[in-house]
């Protein structure tokens, strides 16, 4: 499993944690009923602070994807509802590497299509005039 | 802890020789975080550390530790008594060896942790009887840090901690304080001016400038909150003013207006379109972005 937050990039570590964790099941490198490292090892190993591994955790628990056992540690979910969510991701992931893929065709560089995203989920996209 | 907050101080002043280090310096410290204090050097950050272990008196204002105001005599020994701290000089004698230096400060502190010393005397790799005095810097803040960690302190203050150690150094010690963390109940305070070492590990941060918080807050609400739109206009951006909560900077030139806000950019943007851009751009702020934007430069 490869967990590498960049702790400089303005996105919340503990986001991009999740978003990790959860391309990890996605790939198959984290399997269901899998346990993940603890929280104290895993901070220690990617030097962060531990608050932001527990923070993670709870939200992909809430999330479904993962389940804390009390005293046992945490596990990759084996429910469908998990299943279900890396499906959605799944086919989500595809549609947006082709749209990547089409705008960097178009000479788009990454930056600017990192900022087209973040201005779409922002809800500019009305002023932008495209849509499907 | 039953404190909400180890650290709480309102309106800090402190004048020396009529030169004003602290011009009203609020922090709220919460339990369990680590809690990054940045600013430039001279910015209040020794000088606040000072008054936060009473070895120096406010001008006004009021500095809590633990619930207990830190310029009582009486209470500033009870909070030292439950501080570790390990100062910017790394103060240690520097006649004594290394194990000298741990056994002559052990028996000041009766919650001394013997378990947590065997750990970080092999972790640290400390030459038991090399004098201190012949210690590289890394060693000698690595033996200040331990000594720090084995007093069984609630609340560790460290000034300026990796400052003059090399990354990999850095990478030592930012690693034993977060393992730390994650084994013990307790809260870290460290100043630095080393904004990527707060982003790494903490997870709250002040910002000061000139004596006074600029910033403050969990670094997961900055991240979350701060927002750069940029507003491209057909001809000049217009000389508006904008009236969303959070807009910290706007900036014109030419066709482009850049804004800074610190509260999102949903309300700023909706408020923006009333002008008809022709484009608008949101990207997230780094922190040290958000330092270089709220401190000011060089006088």
């Amino acid at each position: 499993m490869l967990l590498r937050p960049n702790p400089s990039s303005g996105v919340p570590i503990y986001l991009q944690l999740m978003e990790q964790v959860k391309h990890n099941i996605e790939t198959g490198a984290l399997r269901p009923g899998e346990q993940l490292p603890g929280i104290r090892p895993l901070a220690e190993e990617l030097v962060i602070n531990p608050n932001t591994v527990a923070k993670a955790y709870r939200e992909l628990e809430h999330e479904g994807v993962i389940e804390l056992r009390h005293g046992a540690g945490a596990f990759v979910s084996s429910n469908g509802r998990a299943k279900k969510a890396t499906d959605t991701l799944r086919a989500g992931q595809t549609l947006v590497t082709a749209a990547v893929d089409r705008l960097r065709e178009r000479g788009v560089t990454d930056e600017e299509i990192r900022r087209l995203f973040e201005a779409a989920l922002a809800g500019l996209n009305k002023t932008g005039g495209h849509g499907e | 802890m039953s404190e909400p907050f180890v650290i709480e101080t309102s309106e800090l002043r402190k004048q020396y020789d009529g030169v004003e280090a602290l011009r009203g310096l609020s922090l709220q410290v919460p339990a369990g975080s680590i809690y990054g204090f940045l600013g430039r050097n001279g910015a209040g950050k020794t000088t606040t550390i000072k008054l936060l272990l009473g070895m120096a008196r406010p001008t006004s204002g009021t500095a809590m530790v633990f619930g207990r105001p830190s310029t009582l005599e009486a209470a500033s020994v009870e909070i030292r008594r439950r501080i570790g701290f390990v100062s910017d000089q790394k103060d240690l004698y520097d006649y004594m060896t290394v194990d000298e230096m741990i056994r002559f400060t052990a028996p000041f502190f009766p919650r001394w942790r013997a378990d947590l010393e065997q750990r970080y005397r092999r972790s640290f790799e400390l030459p038991a009887d090399r004098k201190v005095k012949a210690l590289s810097r890394g060693m000698r803040t690595k033996l200040a840090l331990l000594l720090a960690l084995c007093r069984g302190a609630e609340l560790l203050i460290l000034d300026e901690p990796t400052s003059g150690l090399d990354p990999a150094m850095t990478e030592e010690v930012l690693q034993s304080l977060v393992a730390h963390v994650a084994s013990e109940e307790m809260t870290v305070f460290f100043s630095s001016h080393q904004i990527a070492e707060v982003d790494q590990i903490g997870d709250h941060v002040a910002i000061i400038d000139r004596g006074r918080t600029v910033v403050a807050g969990a670094l997961d609400d900055l991240r979350d909150q701060y927002r750069r739109i940029e507003l491209v206009f057909a001809g000049d951006a217009p000389e508006a003013t904008f009236r969303s909560p959070g807009v910290e900077r706007v900036r014109r030139k030419g066709r482009v207006l850049t804004v800074l806000s610190s509260a999102g950019s949903d309300r700023f943007v909706a408020e923006a379109r009333a002008l008809n851009p022709v484009s608008v751009d949101v990207a997230a702020v780094t922190l040290k972005e958000i330092f270089l934007e709220t401190v000011v430069g060089e006088a």
